[in-house]
């Protein structure tokens, strides 16, 4: 708590400090390069490959922002951050933006003055127990042994969920995902909870992937989006717009491969507003030219192309969509009107 | 004359007894020498067999080709050792194993890391053998070896190759011929170093050089007149206005006059050990005289100076190292107007040699604490000021006696450079074990990473002291 405080204090400080960061949007064009806070390794989410590039969920949307803004998806420059080390860089305006898999919550949103744009996915935190335990709810759970990371939220959800059920558990205690896996592996605890796509990803890696369950309880609510900072809200428009035109474009069935053809041949006026190819320049009202979303979906393809080619069905890790299908089929992703 | 019944010669010498000789007498003089030894000899024996009985077959099925995954090793171990075997996955390593040790650095460009590595053992030669021409020959020559054959290894038969080899033998030679020439190749070295892991055009790193023939001259003129201290300062004073008002402008001048540079490599691509290296190499360079600077101020009468070195010092030593690295890639970012371009690796850089310059300091201060009043004494006698006392005289022995626990600060500080990963930075442990572990291939990997890692500490740190016992050995004067 202390450590907020003084990290909200000083995030503080640097509002005061000036309209230094008025001009996001001026600064990044200016540098012809969109400065992006991302993790240093996640699953799926974002981490280097072999030969060093970036790659992962979040990534592709610092890539279509940087279509977007710059003109150019491999104009990015990635900061790798810290769990520690992620708010800082985005208060003291060492990146221009935050896609970093970080939970939207009241205190980070009015405390330490930041914006959360969007939520790009919709998390929440689950068990995973091997098969041969014989439990299907969470609730079973009783005296159970559980890996969990030190020092996390993930902690506290943990204790809640228990003490709210009436039930016991006890705790070993992990520093990381490796680390919790290799106990879990070798039976040093029954479950192992984190969030619900990091369970799927490391249930994936294991040697036989289906003695292992994922339980159907999900405890917490962890909504991950792009986060700005507070006080330059055009460059905070320009980020969930940015986003709203991929969930638009999936909506509307516009791909990466087939966005050219639409372009020219769509009778659609919200798909022509939104290509940028009608009378209507949106990109103006927020200092962008008229193609920028275009350029945007051109990027990676749309929120359902990124999400199926780094952690949907077809990849190892093999997330549903669930939560993160459009609301037309159910999900919580929606867009609003681009008029 | 003879006596029946003496002998005229003498026996051979019997065999001692079995219990006397051979492996079992050192067995029993070394491991079952009484009944608690025998007890603990019989137990450290089953702890070993367990560790060896646990991890032999983990290693004995490792796999190193033919993987792409972690999946694909454990399918290879099974196939090969039967379903319930264990087996190390090096075939990681052998396709990260670039990143562990250049981070993201062009591979097109690895021949510039390598041949600065090269060429640091190089600029050592003339600190670490002082007058040993043929230590010093030798090292050079065997580096160079080394040096070109791992050139060839990443890059083939190059222009760069062919470089190498040339700069090597002249570099041999001139260790062969006239060993103290190489002391300005150590003196280049750093801006060398710069030149060729950072690229960008040749005249930054000169006009920095030039920073320095700047601050020699200033006090050239200036010291006659007023002192040794004053032309110091003086000159130093000119050298940061040199450096941070003039070179920008006149380097850029030359590089439009004469366009000459190499292409160039932003910090955010190193890593692993190019990182660790780069880290510990310019903090241990710059922490040792900063150290001993730091632990005569400590001794000094002058009061101003005693203060500000004892309350560096107690500062600095009383705050952990991760509180530093945190200020460096925070903090220092608050206190920097927005959009300052300050290098992260240079931050980190400036805040672990103040770190460890004041553990040095105490260091040192406990080896001039050693020496006995009368060499003070004799300097004075001798009629040497301070400056000349403390070359010729103090030091050399201050600095003898300090030999262990110097060494042993530069070890630490070595291996600290991994604490860097907590502020982002890809460190050789934990930043690229993440980054590895984050492809889904190879999620799950536990033991290689770190194992590899640490095979590669040992030998540097082993290598160190290793070092630190023949100068040890080398520098003994006394008859003890």
């Amino acid at each position: 708590m202390k450590k907020s405080v003084f990290f909200g204090a000083l995030a503080a400080t640097t509002v005061l400090a000036g309209s230094a960061f008025a001009g996001t949007l001026d600064d990044v064009k200016a540098r012809g390069e969109l400065i992006c806070g991302v993790n240093i390794g996640l699953t799926g989410f974002g981490a280097p490959d072999a030969a060093g590039a970036y790659k992962g969920f979040d990534v592709d949307l610092c890539k279509a922002l940087a279509a977007a803004v710059v003109g150019d998806a491999a104009k990015v420059k990635y900061v790798p951050t810290t769990g520690e080390t992620r708010f800082t860089a985005l208060a003291s305006g060492e990146v221009d933006v935050l896609i970093r898999n970080s939970t939207w919550s009241f205190q980070r949103d009015t405390d330490l003055k930041f914006d959360f744009v969007a939520v790009n996915y919709y998390d929440g935190q689950g068990f995973m127990v091997k098969k041969d335990l014989g439990v299907s709810s969470a609730k079973e759970l009783d005296g159970a042994t559980v890996c969990i990371q030190t020092g996390t939220t993930t902690e506290l959800n943990l204790a809640d969920f228990f003490k709210a059920n009436n039930i016991t558990y006890t705790p070993v205690n992990v520093a990381d995902d490796s680390e919790a896996l290799r106990q879990f592996d070798s039976g040093a605890c029954d479950a192992y909870t984190t969030d619900a796509s990091g369970l799927a990803a490391s249930r994936a890696s294991m040697a036989v992937p289906a003695d292992n369950i994922i339980l159907p309880e999900i405890i917490s609510k962890e909504p991950l989006g792009p986060v700005v900072r507070h006080g330059d809200n055009n460059w905070g428009d320009i980020v969930r717009w940015t986003y709203f035109a991929l969930l638009e474009a999936e909506e509307k069935n516009i791909t990466k491969a087939n966005i050219d053809q639409v372009a020219s041949s769509t009778t659609d006026p919200e798909v022509k507003r939104l290509l940028g190819v009608g009378d209507d320049d949106l990109g103006a009202m927020m200092g962008l030219d008229k193609e920028w979303a275009k350029r945007a979906i051109a990027a990676s393809g749309n929120y359902g192309e990124i999400f199926e080619a780094n952690i949907g069905t077809s990849t190892p890790i093999g997330l549903a969509r669930g939560l993160n299908a459009l609301w037309t089929q159910g999900g919580l992703q929606y867009a609003p009107p681009f008029r | 004359m003879s006596l029946s019944y003496v002998r005229t010669e003498m026996l051979p010498p019997a065999e001692p007894p079995i219990s006397e000789r051979g492996a079992i007498r050192w067995m029993r003089a070394n491991l079952f020498s009484g009944p608690f030894n025998s007890i603990l000899t019989l137990l450290a024996a089953y702890v070993l067999y367990q560790l060896v009985s646990l991890a032999w077959p983990w290693l004995a099925n490792g796999v190193w080709s033919d993987a792409n995954s972690m999946s694909d090793c454990r399918a290879i171990v099974t196939a090969s050792a039967g379903p319930d075997a264990s087996g190390a996955c090096w075939a990681m390593i052998r396709e990260r194993w670039h990143q562990f040790i250049f981070g993201f650095y062009p591979p097109d460009l690895w021949w510039r890391p390598i041949l600065t590595f090269g060429l640091l053992f190089v600029a050592l030669a003339p600190v670490l053998y002082a007058d040993n021409k043929r230590a010093m020959s030798r090292l050079c020559g065997v580096v160079g070896i080394l040096t070109v054959l791992s050139l060839i290894g990443a890059d083939g038969f190059s222009y760069h190759t062919v470089l190498a080899i040339l700069l090597f033998a002249g570099l041999t030679a001139i260790a062969a011929i006239q060993p103290r020439r190489l002391l300005i190749v150590t003196l280049l070295f750093p801006f060398f170093a710069l030149w060729m892991l950072w690229g960008g055009s040749i005249w930054g790193p000169i006009t920095a050089l030039l920073g320095f023939v700047v601050l020699v001259v200033v006090y050239g003129l200036v010291a006659p007149k007023l002192g040794a201290v004053m032309g110091a300062s003086t000159g130093f004073l000119a050298a940061c206005l040199w450096w941070l008002f003039l070179q920008t402008y006149i380097s850029t001048a030359w590089q439009a006059l004469l366009p000459f540079g190499l292409t160039y490599v932003p910090s955010d691509k190193f890593g692993g050990f190019l990182l660790a290296f780069v880290i510990g190499v310019a903090s241990i360079s710059i922490s040792l005289p900063l150290g001993i600077l730091l632990a005569l101020g400590r001794r000094s009468d002058m009061l101003l100076v005693k203060t500000l070195s004892v309350g560096f010092i107690e500062f600095v030593r009383g705050v952990p190292l991760i509180t530093m690295l945190f200020v460096a890639s925070l903090l220092l970012q608050y206190f920097l107007p927005p959009q300052t371009k300050f290098d992260l690796i240079l931050r980190v850089v400036i805040l672990v040699t103040l770190f460890s310059a004041a553990y040095n300091a105490e260091v040192v201060r406990g080896g001039l604490a050693a020496l006995p009043r009368g060499q003070y004494e004799a300097a004075d006698a001798l009629g040497l000021d301070y400056w000349q006392a403390q070359r010729l005289i103090i030091m050399p022995q201050a600095l003898k006696i300090s030999i262990p626990g110097i060494v042993s600060t530069f070890i630490g500080l070595f291996k600290d450079t991994t604490l860097v990963s907590f502020v982002g930075l890809a460190d050789p442990l934990r930043g690229i074990t993440t980054i590895v572990r984050a492809d889904i291939n190879w999620k799950g990997i536990y033991w290689e990473p770190y194992i590899f890692v640490g095979g590669i500490f040992f030998i540097v740190c082993f290598g160190m002291s290793r070092y630190s016992m023949y100068l040890e050995n080398k520098l003994k004067t006394d008859h003890r």
